[in-house]
């Protein structure tokens, strides 16, 4: 077989590699990009499709308030099928408890010029008509975002073929060689593709740093204006979500369809792709403690995926510890939709040379210790 | 005789008709709209297509083939199936 030439081999055609196709090509690079599956498939397919800002810590701020900027700047191009909505985020708080947390969350945005709005007890019944009866309040972000992320991962990559980018699917990436000062990727095909920079965007299976973290999600059949904003409990952040080994949180998002998308749940140390019927039903439980007349609609699909799990929970953007020629766009958990475009801006500005618009340092590979790295 | 509502009209049928069957005597045939918004209506008549699917006693997105009418049900079409 013969070996294909390209500036950059992108292994990964989820959302994150789909973007950094994308910029790379922009910026006029020879890009090749290699999928094992279909474009958007994986993790991709398999999260919700939030583009939020969040404040857990300074740098997931600065990654994905930058990132939503650059979406927004797309908003007008992307294609119906993406089903961008501009449903904003609803925080619900339970209790006073979680209102105070309500108020820390809302002086971190507003402080850093996001809009966010403390909403009492009756403002979040009038927001969400189907929440519970009784909540202490929430938070309105409005300006966070929703999207069809597999359809916006293959608009991408539409648009770097445009811009000179090949794609390949249904092939994996076998092994990566970059010994010789230029990187070779062997493909499953026999193929080889010989590339200045490797892009590792493989989420979960990237060989470096990150855990598997498996997510169910459950679909409903279409009940228009059940459920008006993406809608996150509180105690995702203080319990729900903490150190277990299995956990759900309430999240619920109304579709373009009408149809109402309900997560979410957590497991580590779990390769079995297949559906857990009991954290589903845990999930589902958790969904209908906030929202009553959940219960009263029908699910007609649930599925998982894996997310990439970091120490820090923050992602690997930058050259690998263990060889220098391959670029990590990894270990984006519960973010990549939203962080994608940032982490392909990232790279883009390292390989070319330019400041990039937000300090990658808190992201790069190399704030782990090399015996940290596995393989 | 069975007596249901079918969008506010009163309609007569045989004990164990279907809704699906009721709506269609009271002149009904869009019953839900598809994703685009397309009319859609029985195809199957057995319960796998979904394509019959009405709002019952308030309930939305139940196969009218499948159901049974009772008296005094009442069945709104494509209300809350819009896409």
């Amino acid at each position: 077989m013969s070996v294909r030439i390209a500036d950059v081999a992108v292994v990964g055609g989820g959302i994150v590699g789909a973007a950094c196709a994308d910029a790379f090509s922009a910026d006029g690079l020879s890009v090749e990009l290699i999928e094992a599956g279909i474009v958007g498939g994986g993790a991709s397919a398999a999260g919700m499709g939030h583009l939020t800002v969040m404040d857990d810590s300074e740098a997931q701020f600065a990654l994905t308030s930058f990132s939503l900027r650059l979406w927004k700047r797309l908003e007008t191009a992307l294609p119906a099928e993406v089903e961008y909505s501009r449903c904003g985020t609803l925080w619900v708080a339970a209790d006073d408890e979680e209102m105070a947390e309500v108020e820390r969350k809302r002086q971190f945005y507003t402080l850093r010029g996001v809009t966010a709005e403390t909403l009492d007890a009756r403002q979040v019944a009038e927001a969400e008509p189907n929440l519970r009866p009784g909540l202490a309040g929430g938070l309105l972000v409005p300006g966070d975002r929703v999207i069809y992320a597999p359809c916006a991962a293959a608009w991408l990559v539409k648009r770097a073929i445009a811009g000179g980018a090949r794609v390949r699917t249904g092939v994996r990436a076998v092994s990566t060689d970059a010994s010789m000062g230029a990187g070779m990727v062997t493909l499953s095909d026999g193929g080889r593709v010989s590339a200045k920079h490797i892009v590792d965007a493989t989420g979960a299976a990237s060989p470096d740093l990150v855990r598997p973290r498996k997510g169910h999600l459950a679909i409903t059949d279409r009940y228009a204006g059940f459920v008006r904003h993406q809608v996150v409990e509180l105690g995702y952040l203080k319990s729900a979500h903490g150190h277990d080994i299995e956990s759900v949180a309430f999240n619920v998002q109304p579709r373009a369809t009408g149809q109402v998308l309900i997560g979410s749940s957590r497991q580590y140390g779990i390769g079995d792709s297949r559906v857990d019927a009991h954290l589903l039903a845990r999930m589902l439980r958790r969904a209908v403690e906030y929202m009553p007349r959940i219960a009263t609609l029908s699910v007609v699909r649930a599925w998982t995926g894996f997310r990439a799990a970091t120490p820090d929970s923050l992602p690997l953007i930058g050259p690998s510890p263990r060889n220098g020629q391959v670029l990590l766009a990894t270990g984006h958990e519960g973010l990549g939709i939203t962080t994608s475009l940032g982490t392909a801006r990232l790279l883009a500005d390292w390989v070319a040379g330019r400041k990039p618009p937000i300090p990658i340092e808190p992201y790069l590979p190399t704030r782990f210790p090399a015996e940290v790295h596995r393989g | 005789m069975v007596e249901i509502l079918v969008n506010g009209k009163v309609v007569r049928v045989a004990p164990g008709t279907t809704v699906a069957a009721a709506v269609l005597i009271a002149g009904e045939e869009r019953f839900r709209h598809s994703v685009r918004g397309e009319p859609r209506g029985p195809l199957c008549g057995m319960g796998i297509c979904f394509e019959c699917c009405v709002t019952i006693d308030g309930r939305p997105n139940l196969r009218s083939c499948q159901m049974p009418c009772r008296d005094g049900m009442e069945v709104v079409t494509a209300v809350f199936n819009e896409g």
